[in-house]
């Protein structure tokens, strides 16, 4: 039987959160995050959710309480933006070196300053290596679906890594569609509960987050780096069974649009994919060979799938909604290390933009097709290019 | 929880040791506490310990010193990480247990005071205990918001110009009360059967038990090893500490000494107060005969 109900990318989040049943909830609220805590606690309210939900005073206490509770073997949810993203920083990498399989949804926004409650990925990407997995979805029922999904991968004894979903700020987690809520039940044949060794236990007391001496201490950061490598295969496996489960699956690492036989391809993060597609469909008619790679997770990152889509390509563009100062953008230097390492021959070039909110319109995703096939006639073009500037440069 | 029932003492208290075979210091006041706490709450507790001396010296793996379950906070996360630690206990359905949390003064009273305070607002069923040795230790004897008036510390040194930490210790005991707290006591480890009643007491609320326990840290305070215990004994003696509770909104002393033992002896003690003047120590004096009229008039004797 199928249950569809209309909802924004946030509810989404919420219903994926009430399947995936946590025990603990632990929040603080920021725009515009904030409804997908405010449906929680409508649930937990209402009996829909048989969860602990903690009024946290700040997104530091936020994850520290979830590893608290993580801890002793709890399955936990928390989430946030921007601002609170970096005030739980620490907590952010305690969390994956901990090893503890926690699930956030962040709703991407800009950093301060100047102030933006918009949306763009400047607060995620800021922290690419706090040893997260991080996903980024392109719609409300990608992001119910990742909810459930997660849980699955972080919860994975091979991975036991925190997973954190990440929603263009209001274009997504503001925006209504049409969504497939799963059933509880099936749900939870799909997720059973959390069982792990690694948990503080009354029966067998252990002592965990422990100190390390130069003697030991790479060692753990190898196991942690290879907790996140393997969790390129759980990713996929994952997303099988999901599709066996519940009749969709979204390909696992990245998500390829006419990519087969294209000559241009622009890699995407998130909601600006959708705009893209649309792009390509109409260069299409006018007769390019354009297609669009979205990547769904930047770690564990798809060097692999990068490289094996790309490879027939005579260009590559790439669209940051961040920029490193005095770099390029970070989704563009990661792609790029990766064209390299394959010692792939194709141009590649980097398309600044929706910074603080801003539009990313079909035309200028149109324009960064047009400087993608200057750049491989042989007219060289920025290589990193801020797409709908309002200031004068000097060219 | 502990086999004992009826009040814990030197007599009756378990031979099991659920902290030991770690580097603390010789003589540590710290390390007390945290043995004291363990023995008393017993095996089945999970234990909270952030940042600091106690992780320091308790948890380099692989030589891990605790005997029942224990974890490294953050050094901001004791309380919010306790507070987990008891949602996720009462949703996963465990039975029979505690969760303790013991932090110094630096990492209570200052960067750990807005998660404490969240637990207590929430009245989360945790126990917290700050363990008050006056600085940063771990790092090497910095000021922190409990250093008294003229302690010397690396970050305040005395000199011509300054006579060490010019600020007050902050009123911790009090502005946890203050949240409505369901348990709050001070304490010293010079006084240790008090201590033990309160930690049993802080294990029986329903609720948010805070205890704030004086304890010396002969290192950084330039003391003689074997001197903790006399000296957390003395502090109270001279009035520069007291052993009090809060419950049911109000407060109660429990040692209301007739007569005060000398400031200047207790001080004189300790080298990170040796430069003190006649004139500072008589303002300690008079800011310690506030303190006590204050008590005596408001709160139960």
């Amino acid at each position: 039987m199928k249950n569809k109900a209309f909802l924004s990318g946030n509810e989404a989040v919420a219903e994926g959160v009430r399947l995936a049943s946590p025990h603990v909830i632990a929040a603080y609220p920021i725009t515009p995050q904030t409804v997908v805590v405010e449906r929680l606690a409508e649930m937990v309210e209402d009996g829909r959710l048989k969860s602990e939900f903690l009024h946290v005073e700040s997104e530091h206490s936020a994850l520290s309480a979830c590893m608290g509770a993580s801890s002793i073997g709890a399955r936990t949810f928390t989430a946030t933006s921007s601002q609170g993203l970096l005030y739980m920083a620490e907590c952010l990498h305690y969390a994956s070196g901990g090893r503890f399989p926690i699930v956030m949804m962040n709703a991407n926004r800009s950093l301060a300053l100047p102030w933006s409650i918009y949306g763009d990925h400047r607060d995620s990407l800021s922290q690419l290596d706090c040893g997260w997995i991080q996903i980024y979805v392109e719609d409300a029922q990608e992001s119910l679906d990742m909810v459930i999904q997660s849980y699955a991968i972080a919860e994975n004894l091979k991975v036991l890594t925190p997973v954190m979903i990440n929603l263009d700020g209001f274009v997504l987690t503001h925006t209504y569609e049409l969504v497939d809520i799963p059933q509880k039940d099936e749900v939870d044949k799909f997720l059973p509960p959390f069982e792990t060794p690694y948990k503080m236990d009354l029966e067998n007391p252990k002592n965990m987050g422990v100190s390390s001496s130069p003697s030991d201490n790479t060692e753990f950061k190898f196991q942690q780096h290879k907790a996140v490598l393997d969790a390129k295969e759980v990713i996929k496996e994952v997303d099988d069974s999901f599709r066996k489960a519940f009749g969709r699956g979204y390909g696992g690492l990245v998500d390829a649009y006419l990519c087969e036989d294209a000559e241009f391809i622009m890699v995407s993060l998130g909601s600006t994919t959708g705009t893209c597609r649309t792009v390509v469909d109409e260069l299409r008619q006018e007769g390019w060979k354009a297609g669009v790679l979205k990547i769904r997770f930047m770690r564990p990152f798809p060097e692999e799938e990068i490289i094996e889509i790309t490879k027939n390509a005579k260009a590559v563009g790439v669209i940051d909604r961040d920029i490193s100062f005095g770099y390029e953008g970070t989704v563009f230097t990661n792609v790029n290390s990766a064209l390299s390492k394959a010692g792939a021959n194709v141009r590649s070039l980097n398309f600044i933009a929706g910074l603080g909110g801003r539009d990313i319109s079909k035309e200028s995703i149109r324009e960064a097709f047009y400087d993608l096939r200057e750049e491989s006639r042989g007219i060289s073009k920025k290589r990193v290019k801020f797409l709908s500037l309002g200031v004068s440069i000097d060219e | 929880m502990s086999k004992v029932r009826g009040t814990i003492n030197a007599g009756n208290i378990t031979d099991k040791e659920f902290f030991y075979g770690h580097k603390a210091c010789a003589g540590c006041g710290g390390s007390i506490v945290v043995r004291l706490v363990l023995k008393v709450l017993g095996e089945r507790t999970f234990t909270v310990i952030p940042a600091g001396c106690m992780s320091a010296v308790g948890f380099v793996y692989p030589q891990l010193c605790f005997a029942n379950n224990a974890i490294i906070s953050t050094f901001a996360g004791t309380a919010s990480m306790l507070s987990g630690i008891a949602a996720g206990a009462k949703a996963l359905g465990l039975k029979d247990y505690h969760v303790v949390g013991i932090a110094g003064d630096g990492g209570t009273a200052d960067i750990g005071i807005q998660a404490l305070s969240g637990a207590i607002d929430r009245g989360d069923k945790i126990i917290y205990i700050c363990y008050d040795n006056e600085a940063y230790m771990n790092t090497g004897i910095q000021k922190s918001g409990l250093t008294p008036y003229g302690a010397k510390t690396t970050t305040t040194p005395a000199g011509d110009n300054i006579p060490g930490t010019l600020t007050q210790k902050k009123n911790m005991f009090e502005i946890v009360a203050a949240h409505g707290i369901d348990y709050a006591a001070t304490a010293s480890i010079g006084y240790i059967q008090d201590f033990i009643n309160k930690i049993q007491k802080a294990s029986q609320v329903d609720g948010t038990s805070y205890i704030h326990v004086f304890a010396p840290c002969p290192t950084g305070w330039g003391a003689p090893l074997d001197s903790a215990i006399d000296i957390a004994k003395e502090v109270v003696d001279c009035g520069l500490w007291y052993l009090a509770e809060y419950e049911n909104n109000e407060y109660t002393l429990n040692k209301n000494p007739k007569k005060f033992t000398s400031v200047e002896e207790y001080l004189k003690k300790q080298s990170r107060f040796k430069h003190l003047t006649k004139e500072d120590i008589d303002r300690i004096i008079i800011s310690r005969d506030k303190k006590w009229n204050l008590i005596r008039s408001k709160w139960s004797c």
